[in-house]
């Protein structure tokens, strides 16, 4: 009935200034996993439809090949997946962790993802972001809920290149954006 | 600026938390037991003290989750912090 295509106010933007590289990732499926991970029948059920269990050590991942698993907390998880998978991986996690306390829900399109390439990417992070973004303390593999600015972010460091992804609320996604492209207009001036 | 360690996340910048306050504050069990002064009491009034303080604190851009910090409200310097249900640490001031 409706046609209209919502999408984040970042929808598909690429920004290049020099060797760095900004840009908003088509759109993933995204699912908040709340639960007891001292439960077997949470982590059974959790592992048989994702491939993994959640990971308990803080601000480390397990990734498949389609589907990756963050700790958000003690007792949370963000799920970022294909977006054609949202739908049946809900479908599966609810019917498999049907009983048990926790909690289920699809915030796919509640974030969207930025990617930021580039040797000075660590850098025009760090203008905003006050975690140590030092290679030898957040390498390859890191996230990390923090902040950039004013807004929450979820940091997830997916290679030494260096490559970020940002994931942010869609509310918050253009003060991000500009803020970054902010920070890679005045490194091009410099350089 | 302060680093403060969360139980969960480790060591992070000051901007992250908020504060929010007296921590071991147990709602009473029946309020309807409660004189008006009482419940006031329970409801409005808050320790103020010089030297250390157990604070509860929230983890607000990171793990958004609560915990608890002995704090020195004089130098800012932080004794402990700790999970909510633990038992508060006994420091030396
Ligand atoms: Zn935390």
């Amino acid at each position: 009935m409706n046609d209209t295509k919502i999408t984040s106010p970042v929808y598909n933007r690429v920004r290049i200034d020099g060797p760095t590289r900004l840009s908003e990732l088509p759109l993933c499926g995204k699912i908040n996993l709340r639960g007891n991970p001292r439960n077997k029948q949470f982590l059974t059920a959790t592992a048989s439809v994702l491939g993994m269990v959640p990971p308990i050590q803080p601000n480390t991942r397990h990734m498949g090949s389609t589907t990756t698993l963050f700790w958000l907390g003690p007792d949370e998880w963000l799920c970022h997946c294909e977006i054609s998978q949202t739908e049946t991986l809900i479908a599966d996690l609810r019917s498999g962790l049907d009983g048990l306390h926790c909690a289920v829900v699809e915030v796919s399109d509640y974030y969207t993802v930025l990617r930021l390439d580039g040797s000075h990417s660590a850098a025009l992070l760090s203008r905003a972001c006050p975690l140590d973004l030092h290679p030898s303390v957040f390498g390859k593999g890191a996230c990390a809920q923090t902040r950039f600015g004013h807004a929450s972010i979820f940091l997830h460091k997916i290679s030494n290149a260096p490559s970020f992804e940002i994931q942010v609320r869609w509310s918050f996604a253009e003060y991000v954006w500009d803020y970054l492209v902010s920070g890679m207009r005045a490194l091009a001036a410099s350089d | 600026m302060l680093i403060i360690e969360c139980p969960w996340c480790g060591k992070r910048d000051q901007s992250e938390f908020t504060a929010h306050g007296e921590a071991h504050i147990a709602r009473p069990g029946d309020p309807y037991k409660l004189s008006d002064e009482e419940w006031g009491d329970y409801v409005f009034f808050r320790k103020n003290p010089k030297g250390l303080h157990y604070e509860r604190w929230v983890h607000s851009h990171g793990c958004r989750r609560w915990f608890n910090v002995a704090r020195c409200t004089i130098t800012d310097h932080i004794y402990a912090t700790y999970k909510p249900g633990d038992v508060r640490p006994e420091v030396e001031e």
